[in-house]
This record gives C-alpha cells, sequence and structure tokens, in this order.
C-alpha cells in the first residue's frame, strides 16, 4: 500500500522550476527570423499597390510596398532606410507590432487568398540585415542649430522624438528615471519577442545620429524641476507613459504573491539567469490586454504548473487580438472570461500569502455588467493584476498640463496646453497604447518642434 | 545617394532612367506623373505626320504570358504611334518640357520613307525644345504594313539614308531605335552609325503571338474572334536585348556608339546587366504599365546602394565593364573543368536534378544511395552543363565547383591544365590554326 502523496508546500512561488537548459528554449526568438531565400519569395507576394492599403493603416506609414519591393530587388539597405525613414524604431515594432490588426489586417492578399503578406517579418529581416551590416548607420545629422530639446522619457515616445530632432540637427537631452534607456522595450515587452538584447541594440543604433545625450535615474518629482527644464531646453516633450497600475480594490490586494504584471515582465526582462526567477505553481492573471498575455505566457514559459488568465467580460471585449488570445492557448494558458474579482483569500497557514482569488460571475443584463450571484474560487500562488495603467504623476497636473480621460490632453502633433511642452505615448490622451503609435507621436512631436523653433 | 546623371548622346538626365515611347509617354497628363514620380527622361510616343491620325482596335491591345500566380513574365502589344493630333502632341511637348527643364524630353518619330516627310516635320519638333529625337524603325505590326517602322528598320540602306536626313534637316541629337526582328542586328546599327546617328535604342518589340484559346480555338489576344501577331516585351526579352547591345558594343564598326538599352528592365539589377554590357542608359516601359510610375524610386535606389557599396561614383565606372568578358564561342577554355556539387544539408530530396539529368543530360546524378533515397553527383560523368543548377528548386544548394590546375577529372581521366585552350586551335577542329610553338 503506498502512502499518499503530500501535496507540495503551499502557498509555492520557487524558482527553478525546469531542467537548467529548458529556459534558453523557452524564451527563444517567438517569431524565428525569415531566410534570405524565404525573404525573397515572401516579397514577392506583394502586389505593389497603388495607395496601398497597408501604409495606410500603419501609424507611422511606412511605405510598405517600397521596402517589400527593395527586398525582392536584393537592395536590404534600401529597404531598411525607407522603413527607418518613417519609423526609427522599425527594428522593435517588427517584433512586437500586432500586424495581424493593422498592416496585415488590410493587406489585399488578405482579401485575396486569406493570408496576408508577412509584412512584419519582413520588415524585421530589412532593419536586422541593416543592423548587422558594415554601415549600419542610415543617416546624417543636419548643420547644428543650436537649439536644445529636453525628452522625458527614453521609451518610444522619446527616443524617437529625440531621434528627429536630432537628424534635423537640434541637441537633445533624453531623461529617463531606468537605469536603461528604452522604456518598454527594455522593461515590458515580452522577452522572446525582443530576444538578444535587441532594445539595447537599438538604442545604440538610435544615438549613433549624435547629438543625443541620455541621463539615467532622474525622475520628475516637482513642479519646480518641470519649470526648471522649461527654462533650460527650448522645447520639452512628455514621454514619460504610465508610471501607476489600476489597482483591484477587492480585500486581500495586498497580500504577499500579488503583485503588478508590469512589475512581474520589469523583474523577468532583467534576470539574466531565468532559473533564478520564482514563479507560482498556480497562477491567476487578471486582466485582458497585452500585458496580461504576456505576463501569462512568460509565467508558463517559467515553469508555472497552471497559469489562468481571467477577464471580467467576453472574448470580443478582450484588448488582447484574437492571434495574441491564441499564442496564450497554445502555449497553456487557460482563459477565462465573465469572472470579475471579488477578493483574494490568504493561506490558512501563511495568513499573509495569498492562497485563491475569489472571483464572481458576471453577465450583460441591458448592456451593464452584472454579478449573477454564482461564484468560483481559483487557487492561486501568484497573483498578476494587468488590469491597466494609469499616468501616476501628480506632478503634471500640479505644473498645470490639462487631463482628457486622465492622460494629457494635447492637439493632433502632440502640443499640450502649456507653451513650449509637447507629449507624446502612452501619457498622451486618445491613443491605442502601441509602441509604433509611440513613435509616430514623438515623430509629429519632434516635427512641430523643429518648425517652431526654426520659424518655418 | 551615388551620382546617376547621364549625358547620353549630348542629352543630360539626373538618372538612367527613362521611359520607353509608348502609352505610357502618350500625353502631357502621363508624361508629368512621370516626371513627377522620378524618371530621369522620357521619350514621348511615337509622332506621325500631320493629318488624320492612325485609330487602333478597341480591344484587346495586349495580351501576356502570366505564372500560374500571374506575374508577368512578358507581355505583347499591338499599340500603334499616337492616335493624337501632332499639333496638340507638339504643344504639349513645348509644354512639359518647360515645366521640366533637367529631364531629357526626347520625341519618337515615324513618318514616310520619303525626303520631304521627315524634312517636314524635323523643325517642328526642334521648336518644342525638345532634347533629341528617336527614329522609330522598329514597330512590327500595324505601320510596317505601310513601308514604315519594322519596314525600315529591316533595310539597312534605308536606315542610313534617313538617319543622314534627320543629320542634314535638324541639330538635334538623333537616337536610332532597332528592331529585333532581324537576322544580325550589327547591320542597322553599321548603317545608323554611317549616316550620321548620335545613338542607337534597342530593343524594339519581338513579333509574337501568345497563345490559343482552347475552347474557341482563336489566337489570343483577340478582337472580335481574330487577331494579329504583336510586340513581345517584358522579362522575358530581356536576354535577347542584353546580347543585342552587346553585340553592337563589341563590334569594332560600332564600339563607342551610345546604346540606350530597352528591354524587360524592371530593376536596378536589370539596369546593371543592360550598363555594364554597353549601355548609357535604359528605358522602361512594361515594367512601368505593371507597376505603375513609382517603380522608379525602387530603381534609382537600388541602383545607388549598389554604387556605394561597390565603390563605383558615376556610372561611367560600370559603363561597359562587361564588356571584355563577352566572347564568341571558338574563344572559351576548353580546358576549364566544373562539377556540380549538391549540399546535402540543404537538399529536399525532390530529385529534379536526377531526371533532369538522367533522362536529358548524362546520367552524372544518383537517385539512391544504400536504398535511400539520395542525390549526389557522380564526377566520373558530369560535364558541368549546369542544368541540375538551375533546375534545383533550393538556392545554393547545388552549385558548380571549378577543379584546380593538378586535379583530376574522373570523366576523362586526365589533369586539368592550367593552359588555355579552345576551338581554333583543337586537334579536332578542321579549321584549326596552327599554334605556333
Amino acid at each position: 500500500m503506498s502512502s499518499p502523496v503530500s501535496p507540495p508546500p503551499s502557498p509555492d512561488v520557487r524558482p527553478g522550476r525546469l531542467p537548467a537548459l529548458a529556459y534558453a528554449q523557452h524564451f527563444a526568438d517567438a517569431s524565428p527570423r525569415l531566410t534570405p531565400a524565404q525573404a525573397v519569395l515572401e516579397a514577392e507576394r506583394c502586389l505593389y499597390c497603388f495607395d496601398a492599403p497597408c501604409a495606410t493603416a500603419c501609424p507611422t506609414h511606412i511605405e510598405v510596398p517600397s521596402f517589400i519591393k527593395r527586398i525582392a530587388d536584393g537592395n536590404l539597405r534600401g529597404a531598411a532606410r525607407a522603413i527607418l525613414e518613417a519609423n526609427p524604431l522599425g527594428g522593435m515594432c517588427a517584433r512586437v507590432c500586432p500586424t495581424e490588426n493593422l498592416c496585415e489586417a488590410v493587406c489585399v492578399r488578405h482579401t485575396q487568398e486569406g493570408t496576408p503578406v508577412a509584412i512584419g517579418r519582413l520588415q524585421r529581416h530589412a532593419v536586422d540585415a541593416l543592423l548587422e551590416s558594415a554601415r549600419p548607420q542610415l543617416f546624417t545629422r543636419a548643420t547644428t542649430t543650436g537649439k536644445k530639446v529636453a525628452v522625458l522619457g527614453a521609451g518610444p515616445a522619446g527616443l524617437a522624438c529625440a531621434h528627429t530632432l536630432a537628424r534635423l540637427g537640434h541637441d537633445v537631452v533624453l531623461f529617463d528615471a531606468h537605469a536603461k534607456a528604452g522604456g518598454l522595450n527594455e522593461y515590458g515587452l515580452a522577452s522572446y519577442k525582443t530576444p538578444d538584447n535587441f532594445a539595447q541594440r537599438e538604442v545604440l543604433w538610435l544615438l549613433d545620429i549624435g547629438g543625443i545625450e541620455i541621463r539615467t535615474g532622474w525622475t520628475l518629482e516637482s513642479v519646480a524641476q518641470l519649470d526648471a527644464l522649461r527654462q533650460g531646453y527650448d522645447a520639452l516633450f512628455l514621454g514619460m507613459g504610465l508610471r501607476s497600475t489600476h489597482q483591484l480594490g477587492v480585500p486581500g490586494e495586498q497580500l504577499d504573491g500579488v503583485m503588478d504584471a508590469i512589475a512581474f515582465i520589469a523583474t523577468l526582462r532583467q534576470t539574466k539567469d531565468l532559473a533564478t526567477l520564482p514563479v507560482g505553481r498556480r497562477v491567476v492573471v487578471i486582466g485582458g490586454g497585452m500585458t496580461a498575455v504576456d505576463a501569462a505566457v512568460q509565467a508558463k514559459l517559467l515553469g508555472a504548473e497552471s497559469v489562468q488568465l481571467v477577464y471580467r467580460r467576453g472574448p470580443a471585449a478582450m484588448s488582447a487580438s484574437v492571434a495574441e488570445q491564441e499564442w496564450a492557448q497554445t502555449h497553456g494558458v487557460t482563459i477565462h472570461h465573465w469572472l470579475a474579482p471579488v477578493d483574494i483569500l490568504a493561506h490558512q497557514d501563511r495568513s499573509g500569502h495569498a492562497s485563491a482569488v475569489r472571483f464572481a460571475r458576471q453577465s450583460l443584463v441591458a448592456g451593464k455588467l452584472t454579478a449573477t450571484g454564482e461564484i468560483e474560487v481559483m487557487p492561486a500562488d501568484m497573483v498578476l493584476k494587468a488590469i491597466g495603467q494609469q499616468l501616476g504623476n501628480p506632478v503634471l497636473v500640479q505644473a498645470g498640463l490639462a487631463l482628457d480621460g486622465g492622460r494629457l490632453a494635447t492637439d493632433a502633433a502632440g502640443a499640450t496646453n502649456l507653451s513650449g511642452v509637447w507629449a507624446g505615448g502612452d501619457c498622451r490622451a486618445g491613443g491605442l497604447d502601441l509602441t509604433v503609435e509611440a513613435v509616430e507621436h514623438g515623430k509629429q512631436s519632434a516635427l512641430a518642434i523643429h518648425a517652431q523653433l526654426t520659424g518655418a | 545617394m551615388a551620382n546617376l546623371h547621364t549625358n547620353f548622346a549630348g542629352i543630360p538626365s539626373p538618372n538612367p532612367f527613362w521611359l520607353a515611347s509608348a502609352p505610357p509617354t502618350d500625353k502631357a497628363y502621363n508624361v508629368n506623373r512621370a516626371f513627377e514620380a522620378g524618371w530621369g527622361g522620357v521619350v514621348w510616343k511615337t509622332l506621325g505626320e500631320a493629318g488624320p491620325p492612325v485609330v487602333n482596335v478597341n480591344g484587346p491591345r495586349y495580351g501576356a504570358l502570366l505564372t500560374p500566380d500571374r506575374r508577368l513574365l512578358g507581355f505583347n502589344n499591338i499599340e500603334l504611334i499616337t492616335d493624337r493630333d501632332l499639333e496638340l502632341n507638339l504643344r504639349e511637348i513645348t509644354e512639359v518640357k518647360r515645366n521640366w527643364p533637367d529631364r531629357a524630353m526626347v520625341v519618337s518619330l515615324m513618318v514616310p520613307c520619303e525626303e520631304a516627310s521627315w524634312k517636314a516635320i524635323l523643325p517642328r519638333v526642334a521648336d518644342t525644345g525638345a532634347d533629341g529625337i528617336e527614329l522609330n524603325f522598329g514597330c512590327p505590326h500595324g505601320m510596317s504594313e505601310r513601308g514604315m517602322g519594322a519596314a525600315v528598320g529591316q533595310v539597312p540602306e534605308y536606315i542610313e539614308m534617313v538617319t543622314a536626313w534627320c543629320k542634314q534637316y535638324s541639330k538635334l541629337p538623333v537616337i536610332v531605335k532597332l528592331t529585333p526582328n532581324i537576322t544580325d542586328v550589327r547591320l542597322p546599327a553599321r548603317a545608323a552609325k554611317k549616316g550620321g546617328a548620335d545613338a542607337v535604342s534597342l530593343i524594339n518589340t519581338l513579333n509574337s503571338i501568345m497563345g490559343v484559346d482552347p475552347y474557341t480555338l482563336t489566337m489570343s489576344p483577340a478582337t472580335a474572334g481574330r487577331g494579329s501577331h504583336g510586340g513581345y516585351c517584358g522579362p522575358a526579352v530581356k536576354p535577347i536585348a542584353l546580347n543585342m547591345v552587346a553585340e553592337i558594343a563589341r563590334d569594332p564598326l560600332t564600339a563607342g556608339l551610345p546604346i540606350s538599352g530597352i528591354g524587360g528592365v524592371g530593376n536596378w539589377r536589370d539596369a546593371l546587366d543592360f550598363i555594364a554590357l554597353g549601355a548609357g542608359n535604359v528605358q522602361v516601359c512594361t515594367a512601368a504599365m505593371v507597376y505603375g510610375f513609382k517603380i522608379v524610386q525602387e530603381m534609382s535606389d537600388g541602383l545607388s546602394n549598389y554604387m556605394d557599396e561597390m565603390g563605383f561614383r558615376s556610372l561611367d565606372a560600370i559603363r561597359g565593364q562587361a564588356l571584355p568578358s563577352v566572347t564568341d564561342w571558338r574563344y572559351l577554355n576548353l580546358n576549364h573543368v566544373s562539377k556540380a556539387v549538391i549540399d546535402q544539408d540543404s537538399c529536399i530530396q525532390c530529385g529534379r536534378c536526377h531526371i533532369a539529368c538522367e533522362d536529358t543530360s548524362h546520367q552524372a546524378i544518383t537517385a539512391s544511395k544504400d536504398g535511400k533515397r539520395h542525390f549526389e553527383v557522380k564526377e566520373d560523368e558530369c560535364v558541368g552543363c549546369n542544368l541540375c543548377v538551375l533546375v534545383c528548386p533550393v538556392p545554393e544548394c547545388i552549385s558548380l565547383r571549378d577543379l584546380k590546375p593538378g586535379e583530376k577529372d574522373l570523366r576523362t581521366n586526365r589533369v586539368v591544365s592550367d593552359q588555355q585552350v579552345d576551338w581554333t586551335t583543337h586537334p579536332n577542329n578542321p579549321l584549326r590554326i596552327a599554334q605556333t610553338l
């Protein structure tokens, strides 16, 4: 007679759940690179459309048919130029852009035969080829104008703004709170989308234009700081992103084992040896966007036995795309819909630690999300919150910046209500919270700043 | 950006990409759009004499050779010269040239083979401010039936005569456009030069019929159930054009005569082929009709990046550089030995190489080894013909390996020599030249 196997001690949050070699395999490049032969074949599928829908759909309006034709023509450098001219972070965007919702969604090949041209993979092929070439620098800086611009936030919006301004001859100082530049590119995006330290390699390429100084470890903590910047620089661009996360507002949220998904991912991105990173045996992720998916998938890849991704509405309402949802599911994440958290239960033996999440089932009654009365409890060693972020820095409002829906209100070029101050990226109202859109914001604001500084 | 500027037969152009005389260069609307897109020059669609213009069928005028995924390999047309009034054309040419002074404006002409006809039209063209004229001696249909077009292009004496008239009655550079529907293109080229031509352009289109409709058993394309041969152009004709350009460029009697290369130019690589074989610039038509005028931007960018990579400061550094490698078959080195090599790591085991070689060539590729499917070259049979390389679907899976002097050729059991020997001195050649000892 065999003795019953005793359950593992819970709460069960520990590192090293997988054999050593599995980590590299699990976190390898999610999208393997095209071979040169594959790239040409795929490029040949492009029809070089008139007024191409893909170029219109791209928030940075990359001349897609041109870059793809150049790949087919064996002109990789020219292809990279076409991309980076419109989008200086074309390398990162190629890796993380939800192309299935943007360019590839409107590709006429999609209409014709159900399969779009693999625009994202082709874009990566061209940009990677440039970065690996003997002469990766494409652009030259215009004559220095003597103007200086301060950019707050070295994420995609700030980097795009800085690069565009520097190309036009202005000097830029780029401030960032973190130890490294890159913003969410470095600290937030899924590891398997950005392997081989790509975020930093891209930052180095961007800085290579000259004229950009980066100051890390700098935070905006007072109105006085903001005023000093407005005084000391000819223009100011705010690209700080969103600093704080929405809280669940339920009892038990402060228990150990409960954390922001953003923080979990940031730690993961900066962990060299993933075998040392603790992960729960049973993980519950609350939320429905890309952050939720990235956190859930990476938790599973770290060796979590079960990962539940729980969203309070239905699949259609999730901001994660269908492709992202399928990505999560094929990686062993179970997605639950119509469940909203009510409280987080403490462990009976270790009362400071979470042990389960209690959910209330929801349905739509006359268009309103309403509890049905059913309750569901999911055991959890680790709970990751991914229900959205907010601006979070009170200095902005204190300084007089107007908000719209909780983010900085601006015009189409990013000009805020304070003269000489522009904003772009996630901190700006009305956007889609996409890397590519942040780049476009940065670019457009840079052009507007340039016009104002040169009196054009 | 490299310097793409050209000066072709005395005509400056910001880049070597011109549009050929055809519907894309029919009127101001088209040509303005072309220049806005970045074309360096155009040859305006062929003008005829004053008087009632030609009329053409109202469809179809084109046919094509398409791959199953509708990629265009070849194009066939029964277009004629301009069907617009001469005066309207001349006015538009004047206006467009005035609006685009830095671009090349060449006017294509086809009038009857009489001195008076040419004497009449030349000053009208000169008055437009155009940079040059192109003599259309190539149209293979429609006009040739009337003693013009190819009817002139196939008769060297007519070419020389008309060219001489144009040089006599006009100061404009004269480009003579040659037809490929000819036995030896060097004869018309020499005639053009003798007549005083400043340049030749080639090729015009090749006589062609695209196919047959299987259900009606009519030729295609057809107008109301019947069709005419047309002029074939597009990617498929480039090799024909390249050969003719090279022949003219290396013929001692015409070497140095500027050549405008036409025939299947679709990207910068095609343009490079023409220029390296002696062309001073290229003219494009089919690719523009398939992709629109914007395609010139990809051509320019590609050529420029190539030149930067190779260190070529201008097109002068490329022009004709491949000509020394063009020779007659009888001078090729018969002592050179190549063997095909199959990379087993990238081989997908389709077996195409084997069956091509086994059925149609030298039976030099295995189909199996140790009872398993396996494709490997047998050097004792391989003559290095290159067929397997060309039919293999995997790029660079099969390649030709050059044997070094001293290596043994397993097929002949002879050691490879470092001496160059060709047919002119080969013992099997009854007309061999005696070798000096």
